[in-house]
């Protein structure tokens, strides 16, 4: 029993660094329809922003709570003008086009960044300083957690408040809403929709950054294509809670973390990157527009 | 009659090319001519489903592993066989071979069209993003597995794979493939893709069954992922599982898109280059893939429909001239 709670602790936190991926994922889709498959990409420049940060502040040799802070939000803000020049350099172009180009110029991003980050930062591992040193926390039943696991969830769930409240309480938010309900609607209520979509791939970009620096506290070796595979569980996890769906996200990323985390330690660590593909398939196959979709009928 | 003339002359065209072709190029041209049929094969075969029938698959690289393996295993374990026993029976080397690898690959291909089968019957339940999801999944699952079967080499590939692929099979199977596209383009079941492409809804309430036709589309179009898969299985002699990432699926479909969806020619065009660019590119060593990227950007940025659109280009205007002269 206290392996499997000390499993489940473990399921969430990685959980939700998963969440904060699929909510840049589903935020972009709702509003444009578009899978934006350099977002994993976004996750790993995050990581090493945060990385190039630790290291002007001298945070290795001298930790403390308010370098760490300092770091997070150096690397958010970095991601998050990544992700506007992406959107207007890149997407912004091809929105008019077919769906499918925007689709082919996102994975053009994607292959950039990374042979980008290979290009800068070269393609051996770099590890991430230690600011925040892991000390163990005895939960009671056997179960722990480290306080780099506390913080992951702690700054995870504040984030994640922080964009509830701004979807459902500021007029960006109410703005987004409404683009993503019915594009053309919201331009002629006079919504500037440029403005909206971009604003939504900062928003993304910024998450995925807080993964990234999160992710590195605990496992502090970051490469540049450290970002595929998270990247892509964390579509999928966004797929599983329903696309365009804020809630379904997290939803989708703790089921995807915890499913994870105990295939790992009841099956097969192997069998690790499958369980988010097989788990994906048979949901879809119950709720074809995921746990929180709603289908639509399409009117003709 | 026409059409068996036809057939021999291309046998023929090609084994002459067969055998002059390895001595007029150098072995590292070889390789990138064998990898570009390759290529062509595996784009034209997902132009079908991605862009005859508007369908959205991200996981061809999936259904080209399950065309490897298969027909990998089935050359290593029984083809191998095959092959010692006619040549001491006295059969040609040449012969023996081909035909070890005609029933391999028809192994391999077979096998991937079951897969298509099983993935195309949740093409019933799921549309657009959330099928190519389920393909996605489903190559990754397949990788997964790979990685995992001890039978199969696992994570340390799969050596000693035969190596009778040559140009003269690479060559047959990319005519066939855009003479089976060419041919399904023109049906009447070619025009039922395209009626589910352009707007599945009328074409449901025209009486087409949606359903059968997509599932069909998956399974010509992964029989053929199966057929370059073994192709690849038995040029290259080892299989590994990391050359069927997700990477290589999204490979395909920037060949598909890149070249203009639902024109064949497109595809093909699309396929050499982007299997021509990188190597071309290999001068310029890291900043290659960086360029390559930038490419695709720039490209979709500035022709969003594609190199060619929905055009073909065709030979047709030859025949037109000739018919025109001889009136």
């Amino acid at each position: 029993m206290s392996e499997f709670l000390q499993q489940l602790v473990n399921g969430v936190t990685w959980g939700s660094v998963y969440a904060l991926i699929a909510l840049g994922y589903t935020m972009v889709y709702g509003i444009l329809r578009l899978i934006n498959f350099a977002h994993g990409d976004v996750y790993m420049l995050g990581a090493f922003f945060g990385f190039f940060a630790a290291r002007f502040l001298n945070a290795a040799r001298d930790p403390s709570p308010f370098k760490a802070l300092l770091v997070l939000l150096s690397a958010m803000v970095a991601c998050g003008i990544i992700g506007i020049v992406m959107e207007r350099a890149a997407y912004k172009p091809v929105r008019r086009s077919s769906r499918l180009a925007a689709l082919i110029t996102a994975i053009g991003v994607s292959l950039l960044l990374e042979n980008g980050g290979i290009l800068l930062f070269g393609p051996d591992p770099k590890f991430f300083p230690q600011i925040i040193p892991a000390r163990n926390i005895a939960l009671g039943m056997g179960v722990t957690i480290s306080n780099q696991q506390i913080l992951i969830l702690s700054v995870s769930l504040v984030l994640m408040f922080a964009l509830r409240f701004i979807v459902l309480h500021t007029r960006t938010g109410k703005a987004m809403q409404a683009v993503s309900y019915n594009p053309m609607a919201a331009a002629l209520m006079g919504i500037s929709v440029d403005r909206i979509v971009t604003f939504t791939f900062m928003l993304g970009s910024m998450l995925a950054a807080a993964a990234g620096v999160l992710v590195a506290l605990q496992n502090p070796k970051i490469e540049p294509l450290m970002g595929i595979m998270p990247g892509l569980k964390a579509f999928v996890a966004a797929v599983l809670g329903g696309i365009g769906n804020i809630p379904g996200a997290v939803l989708g990323g703790l089921v995807m973390g915890i499913a994870e985390v105990l295939v790992v330690g009841y099956v097969s660590p192997t069998y690790r990157d499958a369980i988010a593909f097989v788990l994906l398939i048979v949901i879809l196959l119950v709720r074809p527009a995921g746990i929180l979709g709603r289908n639509v009928a399409e009117k003709v | 009659m026409k059409q068996l003339a036809g057939l021999a002359l291309i046998l023929g065209v090609l084994g002459i090319l067969n055998f002059v072709l390895p001595q007029a190029l150098n072995p590292y041209f070889m390789r990138v001519l064998m990898l570009c049929g390759i290529s062509v094969v595996l784009a034209v075969s997902l132009n079908l489903i991605n862009g005859f029938t508007g369908q959205f698959s991200i996981g061809h690289a999936g259904f080209m592993a399950v065309g490897a393996y298969g027909s990998a295993m089935f050359s290593l374990h029984v083809g191998a066989g095959w092959v010692r026993t006619l040549e001491s029976a006295g059969a040609p080397e040449a012969a023996a071979q081909g035909l070890a690898l005609l029933v391999a690959l028809m192994v391999g291909s077979v096998l991937a069209a079951i897969a298509g089968y099983l993935v195309g019957l949740p093409s019933l339940r799921l549309r657009g993003d959330y099928l190519a999801i389920v393909t996605l999944g489903f190559g990754e699952i397949i990788r997964v597995i790979i990685t995992n079967v001890d039978a199969v080499g696992a994570a340390r590939g799969l050596p000693g794979i035969p190596g009778w692929a040559n140009f003269f099979w690479v060559g047959l199977a990319v005519v066939a493939v855009v003479v089976v596209s060419r041919r399904l383009a023109n049906s009447t079941h070619g025009r039922a893709l395209f009626a589910i492409r352009d707007d599945e809804i009328a074409a449901e309430a025209l009486g087409v069954d949606t359903t059968r036709y997509k599932v069909l589309a998956f399974v010509i179009s992964s029989f053929f992922a199966g057929l370059a898969g073994g192709l690849f299985a038995h040029y290259n002699a080892y299989l590994h599982p990391n050359s069927f990432t997700f990477l290589k699926s999204i490979e395909v479909i920037a060949m598909v898109v890149l070249g203009g969806l639902g024109s064949i020619s497109g595809s093909i065009l699309a396929a050499i280059l982007l299997t021509v660019l990188p190597e071309a590119l290999r001068s310029a060593q890291e900043l290659r893939m960086v360029i390559y990227s930038l490419m695709l950007i720039v490209l979709m940025i500035t022709r969003p429909g594609g190199l060619l659109g929905n055009r073909e280009i065709s030979l047709d205007f030859l025949r037109r001239r000739r018919s025109a002269g001889r009136a």
